[in-house]
């Protein structure tokens, strides 16, 4: 038995990465940048608002959190929509009683559906970005480029229409992009993406049609990370964003501004039982004169303006 | 080992009471070793025919990101705490990380941390390979880290722990004395190659910060609590005979944070007990080796064999 003689051949073995899609950064080598108000800890929060069709679909795959069970799934289509009618509302209050502001990252068919939902968060100062269709509408490669681009442009144009503003960001369903993504973000006129995992801050990527920002929203600081997948209590996962917030602050006095993202899902976060230790981490951070919680849109655009 | 056998005939049976005593430097009790795991995971690797390196197509950026985390931001933050507390690194080393992240290979380097092989690349498996292609992938590896550092390698860690049945014969031809693939002690000790010798360095599974978090689903603080008994307890029983206890880490893990801060506690903890004697892996090999504990272990051993009566 041997393998093909390609396998022991390494054609993009040189310095730098793998791929075109952006160029090593180590942190130490990197300009200590300033947030405003002389804060130094970038918290963003951002929510996934979904729609999750009782009809699933797997192709390209099927979304984290999608239906189970054999047709029809009652139990998990109203229970995503649970977090919508009712945890997304807890959500919002427990942001307006702390004072903060948060992204949301919104399927189209939340705007189609439910438009109070897009007033309630723009009059609340949140900021809304662009999260594909609806749940069915997942990305990977093998997805066609045309169908990819026609699925960035009807969330786009669906949430400007309820918006009255266009979307500046975007957050792709399980963060999974095909080679296109990058590329076709740029053409439809986004500003910065937020599905790569690999960063605590902001930068360059890069793509044939020029460039975008690439928001840090790791996947670890998450409540379906934390609690769906590693089955932590709530008192766990806040307390380990008290810690990374903490740790952070050490590093911001030392090395310059630093961002906390914490992705917050509405039917995972927003259930009853969870709501208070929310909450507590909630005023705990925004008591600190650390924090500056801040939108996806406000980190970029504080960003840009330092690296020039 | 013996292909196709039930045994595979990697060691002798040597039970957990009445062994040699193995001593380490000034009397400590346990070798506490550190293990980063320096990686690089190809975005769009070659297919192994009997692993898949990604679960989505390419390319799968959250896992591939995930751990591309660790070159821009995570060795660095764990780097610093190790330094902080007096531990130097035996890195287990992806050698194609030479090349494209050198910056990360020679900060290494510069901080005194050995080197030993974990493949080309940790998206390149070594099932299947005939023996020449074996060889071609641990003869680059000795020449790259070579190159690189300086250093020559001692030990190997199979890339992804994916082997073949002549790995260990191969690498104890080559010259090394460690292999960190066998988990069935916390003493190092022989390992059955056709020529030279071999022995076994305790690494671990079972307190990887990979299998914490992700297998037992720990939270940074129970991983912490883990570490800390794990390690109470190899130094206490070292007063026996010496242990080795390996801390193995994914700097795209431990480095995240909201879980380095725990994670100092532990080697803070470790630093100020005076029980462990704070090494690399290949000083604890040379150790061992010098002062003949392979023929008192193999001895050892030997009570116990079936024809010994």
């Amino acid at each position: 038995m041997s393998l093909d003689p390609s396998y022991l051949e390494y054609p993009k073995r040189r310095e730098g990465m793998d791929h075109g899609l952006y160029v090593p950064s180590p942190i130490p080598t990197r300009k200590p940048f300033a947030w405003p108000d002389r804060k130094t800890v970038a918290v963003t929060l951002l929510v996934n608002l979904e729609w999750f069709p009782i009809t699933p679909e797997d192709a390209p795959f099927r979304a984290p959190g999608h239906m189970v069970t054999p047709y029809p799934d009652y139990r998990h289509y109203t229970a995503r929509e649970y977090g919508t009618r009712v945890g997304f509302y807890r959500l919002l209050d427990a942001f307006a009683k702390a004072g903060v502001h948060a992204t949301i990252a919104v399927n189209a068919a939340i705007a189609e559906r439910y438009p109070s939902i897009i007033s309630d968060i723009l009059a609340e100062g949140h900021e809304i970005i662009a999260h594909s269709t609806d749940m069915n509408g997942t990305i990977a490669t093998g997805l066609p480029e045309a169908e990819e681009r026609a699925l960035i442009v009807q969330a786009r144009d669906t949430l400007a229409g309820a918006m009255g503003t266009m979307p500046r960001g975007w957050q792709s369903i399980a963060r999974s992009q095909s080679w296109n993504t990058p590329r076709l973000l740029v053409e439809e006129g986004f500003d910065y993406m937020c599905d790569w995992v690999n960063d605590d801050l902001p930068y360059l990527a890069t793509t044939e049609a020029g460039t975008i920002v690439s928001m840090p929203f790791n996947h670890e600081l998450s409540d379906r990370q934390m609690i769906a997948l590693q089955q932590h209590s709530m008192e766990d996962v806040t307390r380990q964003i008290e810690d990374a917030f903490d740790w952070l602050g050490i590093e911001a006095d030392r090395f310059g501004g630093r961002v906390l993202p914490f992705t917050i899902t509405p039917y995972i976060t927003g259930l009853p039982h969870r709501m208070d230790a929310f909450e507590q981490l909630l005023g705990k951070l925004a008591g600190s004169s650390k924090s500056w919680f801040a939108t996806a849109g406000e980190v970029v655009d504080s960003w840009q303006g330092q690296t020039g | 080992m013996r292909e196709s056998e039930k045994d595979p005939g990697l060691y002798d049976f040597r039970p957990y009471r009445d062994r040699t005593k193995i001593e380490w430097p000034e009397g400590k009790t346990v070798a506490v070793w550190v293990s980063p795991n320096l990686e690089y995971y190809e975005i769009d690797p070659p297919a192994n025919p009997q692993r898949k390196s990604w679960p989505r197509p390419h390319p799968d950026i959250v896992p591939y990101g995930h751990r591309d985390y660790a070159n821009r931001i995570g060795h660095w933050r764990m780097a610093e705490v190790m330094e902080k507390h007096g531990f130097k690194g035996s890195v287990s080393l992806s050698v194609a990380l030479c090349q494209h992240h050198p910056e990360v290979v020679a900060h290494a380097n510069a901080l005194d941390w050995e080197f030993f092989s974990h493949g080309i690349y940790n998206t390149r498996y070594s099932y299947g390979m005939d023996e020449a292609q074996e060889r071609a992938i641990i003869e680059d590896s000795i020449k790259t880290v070579r190159d690189a550092t300086g250093q020559t390698i001692k030990g190997w860690l199979a890339p992804a722990l994916t082997h073949t049945p002549r790995t260990l014969d191969l690498i104890a031809e080559y010259g090394m004395t460690y292999t960190c693939d066998l988990y069935h002690d916390d003493q190092p000790g022989p390992v059955h190659v056709k020529d030279g010798r071999l022995i076994s360095m305790p690494y671990s599974i079972e307190v990887n910060d990979h299998y914490g978090f992700f297998v037992y689903n720990m939270s940074p603080r129970e991983y912490a609590d883990t570490l800390i008994r794990q390690y109470e307890r190899l130094a206490a029983e070292g007063e026996q005979s010496g242990t080795v206890m390996c801390i193995p880490l994914h700097s795209y893990l431990i480095g995240q944070p909201h879980r380095i801060g725990p994670f100092e506690e532990v080697l803070r903890h470790i630093a100020a007990d005076g029980r462990a004697w704070i090494t690399r892996s290949g000083d604890i090999a040379d150790h061992f080796l010098a002062n003949d504990y392979y023929d008192a272990t193999a001895a050892d051993a030997a009570r116990y064999a079936k024809d010994a009566g």
